[in-house]
């Protein structure tokens, strides 16, 4: 957690109202934090859910946030993309731009998208349409109707769709899409929407494991150019992938460091990995 | 226009019906109006009246299988919206019966006369005009439709409780129009209508164009909604009807898509309703009551759910039996539809379409 004392260069574009629309460009790296969570407490009839949790995010780093069940793992993602709202706390993205009084639509408009958990993909349309709403330029009720993809939406489409490995599924109906398809074609979707943050939420529960190695592989791919969070309970798969691990604990941050220091740490085997 | 090929090529059902529509716009004016009378081929005006309301009945299904079938909203108020638009263009056909009523008073219609009122209420200003009537009989359902939708897709209210909502306003609509002091007739309605832009509504001409303006207007709603949902704004929609929440985080606001379509919708089915009223002669508050609403979703069950066409021949082939069970036992009538719904409920999850779907996949098989 370095937050050097650098001088904020540029202030970037804020959000005055809801309606403009948040341009990515406008996102303020110069610190090269990218999430900023701050003292976040949240509480479901007097459980503390998160308790001043603070995690900070850079840019460019494949995470992986572990910890036993109740930890707090859903409902932190749940802050980060507006589903819940904290008691109390501060969330940044980047130096500007304030998650907490954004909605839904226009946190993922500035920049982060969130898979389930259960993959949830638009089952009546085809593989190529799913990315194809993702990869839209603009999103409005007017400026969709009566039309079709831009040239450049389609090319945008046509790199997600190899990126995720579905090119030959691209006719199909997503609902006939096996388990794993169904959570890279969620990946793709995310993809397409060119967010700054990917939050996953469990990616490779469920899949078989030629599909977790699959799945491995086309995470390592993504960091660098992504922000790339995982939640994951596959202690296996986050060894394949992981760079930087946080462990959570009843809402609040246990350890964090490389997988070696965090599975050598007493509290952690105490508490998650079991001794 | 790309959209517009890419809205009919593969649709068969859609050209059939299309095809259809052509042939009425064709057959009727000749079979009524050349063929002469004693002649097979000759069509009656009760015929001609007959195929008029049957396609007002399916431009209504349209409307619902908009929101039922593609945006995953069951209103079961749809009634209301069609009632609306019937209304306003029953209001400038009182205004155009002038001192013709019974009462012969030059301005008012007849049951403000035998009400006793002395000049006409401020909502019936303007109804004298064909153009401000029909403006009314799209944008009345449309607003309605916009405030119930602003406050329902908002607060995320959806399936069951939609539909009770919508519901609830058809009825409290109806027992408003039953009132006489509103100032809609009442129980009686609006009726007695002599002509429509000057030309007499008894004559074969007028019934003859209004059911090809009907057609017309069926054709020309049926293109564009293939259009809206062959567009973005259709897979929008329908990724919301299944998972509106992945939408929400990909950036859309779901709730706009929804309201826009339900706008829409309604404005659709009060244009229904203003083709239907010149053709059938009257409009009461019967239109609002609730089995009303409940009949057009059978249509669309019967027909095929996210169907377009499907929605269309349900509303035709549910009505053409309506109208032969009705002449022959007209009180097993309701138990039969009863039963249709169930058995297309239990047996015909896609409607009649699902069943010539079936077939084909039998057959590749």
């Amino acid at each position: 957690m370095t937050l050097t004392d650098g001088v904020s260069v540029n202030a970037g574009a804020t959000l005055a109202d809801g309606t403009s629309h948040p341009v990515k460009p406008g996102l303020d790296l110069s610190h090269g934090v990218l999430l900023y969570l701050e003292g976040i407490t949240k509480s479901f009839d007097g459980f503390r859910a998160l308790d001043d949790l603070t995690l900070t995010i850079d840019a460019g780093e494949l995470r992986c946030i572990i910890g036993p069940n109740g930890a707090g793992k859903s409902t932190l993602m749940d802050v980060i993309t507006g589903k819940t709202r904290p008691d109390a706390g501060r969330a940044w993205l980047g130096q500007t731009i304030d998650l907490l009084r954004l909605s839904e639509a226009d946190i993922a408009r500035a920049g982060i998208g969130r898979k389930f958990q259960r993959p949830t993909v638009f089952e009546a349309l085809t593989v190529e349409t799913n990315l194809q709403i993702a990869c839209a330029g603009q999103r409005g009720v007017w400026a969709t109707m009566m039309r079709r993809p831009t040239p450049a939406e389609r090319t945008a489409m046509e790199q997600v769709i190899e990126t995720v490995g579905l090119t030959a599924e691209r006719h199909r109906l997503a609902g006939t899409l096996s388990h794993g398809q169904k959570q890279w074609l969620e990946i793709g979707m995310l993809l397409g929407s060119r967010p700054q943050l990917l939050l996953l939420d469990e990616p490779v529960a469920g899949m078989t494991p030629g599909e977790i190695e699959a799945t491995a592989r086309l995470l390592q791919q993504l960091a660098g150019e992504h922000t790339v969070v995982v939640v994951e309970h596959d202690m296996e798969f986050v060894r394949a992938i992981a760079r930087r691990v946080t462990v959570l604990h009843a809402g609040s941050v246990l350890a964090e460091g490389d997988m070696a220091k965090v599975q050598s740490d007493p509290r952690v085997i105490e508490v998650y990995l079991g001794g | 226009m790309s959209l517009l090929r890419l809205a009919l090529q593969g649709d068969r059902g859609g050209t059939i019906l299309l095809g259809g529509l052509l042939l009425v716009t064709v057959l009727v004016p000749i079979c009524a109006l050349i063929v002469p009378e004693g002649s097979p081929l000759h069509l009656s005006g009760y015929a001609v009246t007959l195929i008029g309301k049957f396609l007002a009945y399916g431009l209504l299904a349209l409307s619902l299988d908009l929101v039922w079938g593609y945006a995953g909203l069951l209103s079961l108020g749809h009634g209301a919206f069609f009632a609306l638009g019937g209304y306003a263009m029953g209001m400038y056909l009182m205004r155009q019966i002038g001192d013709r009523g019974v009462y012969g008073h030059p301005v008012l219609p007849d049951f403000m006369v035998f009400l006793d009122w002395q000049e006409l209420p401020w909502f019936w200003h303007g109804f004298e005009y064909f153009p401000w009537a029909m403006a009314a009989a799209l944008l009345v359902p449309g607003v309605l439709a916009g405030v119930l939708g602003w406050f329902a897709f908002r607060s995320r209210v959806s399936g069951v409780y939609f539909s009770i909502i919508t519901q609830a306003v058809t009825y409290a609509l109806a027992l408003a129009f039953y009132m006489n002091e509103l100032g809609f007739g009442g129980n009686n309605g609006l009726t007695d209508f002599k002509d429509i832009l000057g030309a007499s509504l008894s004559a074969p001409s007028t019934r003859v164009a209004l059911c090809v303006a009907t057609a017309l207007a069926l054709a020309m709603s049926y293109i564009v909604i293939r259009m809206l949902l062959v567009s973005r704004f259709g897979e929008v929609l329908i990724a919301a009807r299944d998972a509106d929440g992945r939408v929400r985080f990909l950036g859309y606001r779901a709730h706009h898509f929804k309201l826009m379509a339900f706008v829409l919708s309604a404005m659709v089915a009060g244009l229904a309703g203003a083709l239907f009223v010149p053709q059938v002669g009257i409009i009461n508050p019967r239109e609002f009551e609730p089995l009303s609403s409940i009949e057009i979703v059978i249509w669309v069950a019967v027909g095929g759910r996210a169907s377009l066409h499907g929605a269309v021949f349900g509303a035709i082939i549910v009505n053409l039996l309506k109208t032969w069970f009705t002449a022959q036992m007209p009180d097993q009538w309701l138990f039969l539809l009863g039963a249709l719904f169930v058995l297309a409920t239990l047996y015909l999850p896609r409607g009649l379409v699902g069943l010539r779907m079936a077939r084909k996949r039998a057959l590749a098989a």
